[in-house]
């Protein structure tokens, strides 16, 4: 089974040289870390930047640079500022490559909930809608199944969506899995994850 | 006409009425109006619906406006920031507009440029598209939004000069920009007003024509989520 960090590496190798790549909050935001040697990629900030840099040195942050997850990050030499409506001009018009994304659920004809529980938790989809339908590929990073066990690789959301139809690729703790006609496609398990053990932890229809 | 004005209540002095529109500025708390939304805060001004990405947080902010109860409803892409705010919404008493960031951007910038509706992708087949115009274009479904016209546009700028051209800093410009052209009236505030003629044309974000009051002030900055790294030893 992948960690965190491994799910994040795994995610790093779908990126490819000369693409403008959004990276979501939380596991997607360690890919960062993991982008691999001669691939040069430049990450898009919805909140209006191209060319994110690293975290700041203690003391040399700047309240007015930070990241779409409020977090004070650095400038780069190729860094570009733009507005909101060009940040998201670049998105719906299918600039940027590709978004890797958290998810709470996926279902087998890719459509992606991660962005409210109705009477739980309402914090809005903030840029993720205009993401999924904008962006060339979305790859979800996310936990195979629940903290009960349940499989969040569905085949149909219970939770409201945030796109429909706009998954590509699941990244898991257990494994990757492609979203093609008919359903899941197996690319590959974790390590140490049999098939078995993968389809068993998977709701959604998988198809050889 | 003079444009400057000396502090965030004479900027807003007459503009101001209840159940009104205002358009603000910001991402999270980078790039806030947090002189003007303390002057409406003073105004007491009641009803307000306020388009903002995010609704501030507990006591800064939009939080402020919040916990006067001067708000009506928010139109707003993400406000997970803020208990009062939750707390509110889930007893009924403020009304919540979710936007999905973009569509929210373009709106704003669209009422500004006197376009009254645009067709997207975004929220396509999710609740963001319930009762919504449905059009296809070359195969592909898209929805029908709408321009939004603010009666007030209060923005954050760096620089400013006297004929209203804006200068903004880094990630702060945001929403401010397309907040600011969507105003009937836009009030700007900023940390530095400079001579005419003392910035590049070249370089200017906003040109002036989108603004009419500009008051210069201190202010506070705050950060809402410190990220650091060690320096190497």
């Amino acid at each position: 089974m992948w960690d965190r960090n491994q799910m994040a590496e795994r995610a790093g190798r779908e990126l490819q040289d000369g693409w403008y790549v959004n990276l979501g909050i939380g596991i997607p935001t360690l890919v960062a870390n993991y982008i691999p040697e001669g691939v040069n990629v430049t990450l898009q900030s919805e909140n209006g930047m191209l060319g994110m840099g690293p975290f700041p040195f203690e003391g040399e942050e700047d309240p007015d640079l930070i990241n779409a997850g409020k977090q004070t990050i650095t400038e780069l030499p190729q860094t570009a500022y733009f507005d909101s409506a060009q940040s998201f001009a670049m998105i719906r018009g299918g600039k940027i490559a590709m978004a890797i994304l958290g998810a709470m659920e996926v279902a087998e004809n890719g459509d992606l909930a991660n962005w409210m529980i109705p009477g739980k938790l309402i914090k809005g989809m903030g840029g993720a809608m205009d993401l999924v339908a904008g962006v060339g590929r979305v790859v979800v990073v996310m936990d195979h199944t629940s903290k009960h066990g349940e499989s969040k690789v569905l085949r149909a959301c219970t939770l409201p969506l945030t796109g429909k139809a706009v998954v590509n690729r699941i990244i898991s703790n257990l494994g990757v899995l492609d979203v093609v006609p008919g359903g899941l496609k197996i690319v590959e398990c974790a390590e140490g994850v049999t098939e078995a053990e993968l389809r068993a932890a998977t709701e959604g229809t998988i198809v050889d | 006409m003079k444009k400057i004005y000396p502090n965030a209540a004479a900027a807003l002095d007459g503009l101001l009425f209840d159940g009104m529109l205002i358009a603000s500025g910001g991402f999270g708390l980078c790039g806030i109006p947090e002189l003007l939304i303390a002057g409406i805060r003073d105004a007491g001004t009641k009803n307000l619906t306020i388009a903002s990405n995010n609704a501030g947080v507990d006591g800064f902010g939009l939080g402020q406006l919040l916990e006067t109860r001067q708000v009506k409803k928010m139109i707003s892409s993400y406000v997970g920031e803020n208990a009062e705010f939750m707390r509110q919404y889930l007893s009924g008493e403020l009304e919540l507009e979710f936007n999905p960031q973009g569509t929210l951007a373009e709106r704003l910038r669209a009422g500004g440029a006197g376009i009254p509706g645009f067709y997207t992708a975004t929220g396509v087949g999710t609740v963001i598209a319930d009762g919504k115009e449905h059009h296809d274009f070359n195969g592909k479904t898209y929805i029908l939004e709408t321009g939004i016209i603010a009666d007030l546009a209060i923005v954050k700028a760096w620089k400013a000069d006297p004929s209203g051209n804006l200068v903004f800093r880094k990630t702060a410009r945001n929403f401010n920009p397309p907040a600011a052209t969507s105003g009937k009236i836009c009030v700007v505030e900023v940390e530095e007003i400079v001579p005419l003629g003392a910035l590049d044309p070249d370089t200017i974000h906003l040109p002036g024509i989108y603004v009419h009051r500009i008051v210069q002030g201190q202010h506070e900055k705050r950060i809402e989520n410190r990220t650091t790294r060690k320096k190497e030893a």
